[in-house]
């Protein structure tokens, strides 16, 4: 690891640090259902550790619980995490061009919401060792929180936990707003996909259980809309990304 | 419920969940060359990342206006430039304050 190297994966870890914040307090609510399923503390690591991800896993609770098929439940992860693939999608284009192949492999296992967002908003390609930097602050907040609402039960405050989860909101926010600031564009998207997003919970057909494929539905419908009207120039591609 | 189904249970979560993450990354190798596609990736994060914030963000806050008060809050502090760490705490302690007025 170079000097540079190192620089970026401490920028990663400072940025990342509001993620392992939130996580924690996510995962902690993940933790004690994971108590109330028969989970244990190993069981619950190995789970959070290996999937890092939200909805997915309180999804999995669900089905392990009530003895799914393991058909169900690859359906069920694909259904509810398929956002991620249009993620890496966009990171795939994002990653600096002299980056390793072997690289995407364990920048694969960092893709969630709040590490892509704040992976691709960061100015400039991106390095895997930034990338790196957010993952590892993020991880042992998911993990350690999982492990601790397993073996510790309700014991952090409803209104902090739900303070500190707002934080993973808010870094979507203050990666959109300045985008949003700076090119009216990329405020049009946010705008319409907002109202899409609203009026589809609205509608009955998704549910809270569907959120994740209302989510995919919406980013295919307004970016591919976007893409259309607003077409991004050659040369602005990338070199015009805020 | 045996050990054994929730390790299974484990590992097809894993392996789906990675599966969607890399198979992007390793097929889509080069830079894509097609206006409407890198158009359409060029706007993903804004479509997805707003989507995934309103309404949501408002469902998960004790009350719809502490969830309100802690997205302007982080609005207006990235507006005006401050940094991703501020932001969130600032959104954080603005949740948990007009939690505590409700």
């Amino acid at each position: 690891m170079t000097r540079r190297d190192l620089i970026r994966f401490l920028r990663g870890l400072r940025d990342g640090l509001p993620i392992g914040a939130g996580y924690f307090a996510v995962s902690f609510a993940f933790g004690i259902q994971a108590r109330e399923v028969g989970l244990s503390a190993f069981q619950t690591f190995v789970l959070s550790g290996s999937n890092l991800t939200s909805a997915g896993q309180f999804a999995g609770l669900r089905i392990i619980q009530a003895g799914g098929a393991l058909a169900a439940m690859a359906l069920t992860q694909l259904v509810i995490n398929l956002r991620y693939c249009l993620m890496s999608c966009a990171l795939s284009q994002k990653l600096a061009r002299d980056v390793p192949f072997w690289h995407r492999f364990f920048i694969a296992c960092g893709v969630t919401d709040e590490i892509f967002a704040v992976g691709v908003g960061a100015p400039g390609p991106l390095r895997p060792a930034y990338f790196y930097g957010l993952t590892a602050i993020s991880w042992p907040g998911w993990v350690a929180g999982s492990v601790l609402g397993v073996l510790a039960g309700d014991i952090l405050p409803g209104s902090v936990s739900q303070a500190l989860a707002i934080a993973l909101y808010a870094m979507f926010v203050a990666i959109v707003v300045p985008a949003a600031k700076a090119d009216r564009r990329v405020l049009a998207v946010s705008l319409a996909a907002v109202a899409l997003s609203v009026l589809g919970q609205a509608l009955p057909l998704f549910g809270p259980r569907h959120a994740g494929m209302l989510i995919v539905i919406v980013t295919v419908v307004v970016a591919g809309v976007a893409a259309f009207l607003f077409p991004v120039g050659e040369a602005s591609g990338k070199g015009g990304e805020p | 419920m045996t050990g054994g189904h929730v390790w299974l249970c484990v590992a097809v979560m894993a392996g789906v969940t990675y599966a969607i993450r890399l198979l992007p990354l390793i097929l889509l190798r080069h830079e894509i060359r097609n206006v409407w596609f890198r158009s359409f990736l060029h706007y993903v994060p804004y479509a997805t990342l707003s989507a995934m914030t309103i309404p949501a963000a408002l469902l998960d806050a004790p009350t719809p206006l502490a969830g309100a008060a802690g997205l302007l809050v982080a609005g207006a502090l990235a507006y005006l430039g401050r940094n991703l760490l501020l932001s969130a705490a600032a959104a954080s302690l603005a949740v948990w304050l007009v939690g505590l007025l409700a």
